[in-house]
């Protein structure tokens, strides 16, 4: 596996190469917002706000000091270098930075890292390994569940907290009977899976993974 | 996104006393609106005061037999209450049919009241807004205006309110309970929450500089048959075009509210003696000197179609 400081670097030279190409016909904000601050903006930019936050991520205690703008999402991808969470949109219309936190799924983009301090963050790499696939993800695989898999660890996040709000009782826009405990049908959990975009359609294979772990037929 | 200091608030009291001292501080709880536009920098706080940690986040069961929702309960939590769902059914169904699972886990009630419009105008910094930027003007008269407000409107602005929630908190007479940094708590009847745009269309609200939600509170349960109707462009994970909550008797008599109509959640009392008459003689009523675009003049009989269709449902 690639070390940590290796990536960095690769990231890094990446980023600047990206900058400088950028810097040459657009606006200088744009250039300035990936270049690390060198001498001639440090006059004019604004103090970097930085704050502690400490979680546990996939089990591990999680301790970084973090510019305050970081995004649970950044945190998680650049920081502690758990890339399977996918940044898509960043404004949370797509769901392909979904994890789980406190038991929850949520949009790691649309929250700020310092803002989960003492949380328990999951994340695809937390369910399961290559040699030992969380079941959910061994159904994406039989059932075909993506095309490009750029979605897929949002996907598979979204999923499994899923069967569990459906467990909790918690309705959905399509459940019938408000006081009724919520069925695992086709349609709830089409419903309850629209935060989670899938551009290549997998819809009907995605749909059939989540059934099969339900233990219904989708 | 614009640089921020932050901190975590630790009582209700020194937050609003924080937030009205320190220069460009904001609230933020689920962060999902909040975030969103400070990435764009239409929000662009100094500050950021995180009001997680204050323990606003029970249901509870009021005197007068009503419920007192901590204004940090998430989105997720108030629609799956059993008491919400078995009295307050409208509320429940409203929040299920806004934003996604994941947003709804983060969303948090008294947030959810103070989000901002989706208007794409808004949303665009290279366009004038008068609600981003006051008195630069609004792209929105004149633009692409599908999805704007057909009553209560000004020419400074056209926004519709986004919140399916807040449609049917209105229907149930809420009140919304706050502190305030110099004063006393007080609360605000919903009815006069949320602002019509006038000519400060960026005075969405009225809480004063640093005044912080605490509570949403609902008078005991009426009774009824509770429907929340939203259309949309596609079935799920989309704003209304138009949505109806509506609370209707036995005896035909009942309630209702609209949502992406107005800059409010949109309720005329007047119009609900109507009620036994049909959809035709409220939606009169309700829209009564509405002035739709030529894009948008659809909603008006749209409203009287998806009313028409909530009180068949109600009738069962």
């Amino acid at each position: 596996m690639q070390g940590p400081s290796d990536f960095e670097l690769s990231r890094r030279k990446l980023l600047l190469g990206t900058a400088a190409s950028v810097a040459f016909g657009a606006a200088p904000g744009i250039a300035d917002a990936q270049t690390p601050a060198g001498p001639a903006q440090a006059a004019t930019a604004p103090a970097i706000s930085m704050s502690k936050v400490s979680f546990n991520v996939n089990g591990r205690v999680r301790e970084l000091a973090l510019d305050t703008r970081t995004t649970l999402l950044d945190a998680l991808r650049e920081h502690l270098h758990l890339t399977g969470s996918k940044k898509g949109c960043d404004h949370g219309q797509c769901g392909a930075c979904t994890v789980i936190v406190g038991g929850r799924r949520i949009n790691s983009c649309l929250t700020l890292a310092v803002m989960h301090e003492g949380d328990e963050i999951r994340t695809i790499e937390g369910l399961g390994t290559p040699e030992n696939l969380h079941p959910m993800q061994a159904a994406f695989v039989k059932h075909d569940g993506y095309q490009c898999g750029y979605c897929t660890p949002g996907q598979i996040c979204s999923a499994v907290a899923v069967l569990d709000e459906v467990e909790a009782g918690i309705p959905s826009h399509v459940s019938a009977d408000l006081n009724a405990p919520p069925q695992l049908t086709n349609a709830e959990l089409r419903e309850r899976m629209s935060g989670n975009i899938c551009r290549c359609g997998a819809y009907s294979n995605i749909a059939e993974a989540i059934s099969e772990v339900a233990g219904r037929p989708a | 996104m614009k640089s921020f200091t932050y901190e975590r608030a630790r009582s209700p009291a020194e937050a609003a006393a924080t937030a009205a001292r320190t220069e460009g501080a904001r609230f933020i709880a689920g962060g999902t609106n909040l975030l969103d536009l400070m990435k764009l920098e239409i929000e662009t706080p100094a500050h950021l005061i995180d009001v997680n940690g204050l323990s606003l986040d029970k249901i509870e069961s009021t005197p007068e037999g009503g419920l007192r929702i901590g204004a940090l309960v998430r989105n997720t939590d108030l629609a799956a209450d059993p008491r919400v769902r078995r009295d307050y059914g409208v509320l429940s169904r409203a929040l299920v049919a806004g934003a996604s699972g994941q947003l709804r886990n983060k969303a948090t009630t008294a947030g959810n009241l103070l989000q901002r419009t989706r208007c794409p105008y808004f949303y665009d910094t290279n366009q004038p807004c008068n609600k981003r930027r006051p008195g630069s003007g609004c792209a929105a008269v004149g633009g692409f205006s599908r999805q704007h407000a057909v009553v209560g409107a000004s020419e400074a602005c056209i926004a519709t309110h986004p919140s399916d929630m807040a449609v049917a908190m209105r229907v149930l007479d809420a009140t919304v309970e706050t502190v305030r940094p110099d004063g006393p708590a007080r609360t605000i009847p919903i009815a006069d929450f949320h602002h019509l745009p006038g000519n400060t269309p960026d005075v969405e609200t009225a809480l004063s500089p640093g005044e912080l939600i605490t509570a949403v509170t609902l008078p005991k349960p009426v009774g009824g048959t509770h429907i929340y109707r939203k259309v949309r462009d596609r079935a799920s994970y989309a704003f209304a075009l138009v949505s109806v909550a509506a609370i209707v008797q036995r005896d035909g008599t009942g309630r209702v509210a609209l949502g992406g109509v107005a800059h409010k959640p949109w309720r005329i009392e007047s119009a609900e003696t109507q009620l036994p008459r049909g959809a035709k003689a409220v939606t009169a009523q309700l829209l009564s000197g509405a002035k739709p675009t030529r894009e948008n003049a659809f909603k008006l009989p749209l409203v009287e179609r998806t009313l028409g269709a909530a009180l068949a449902e109600a009738k069962g």
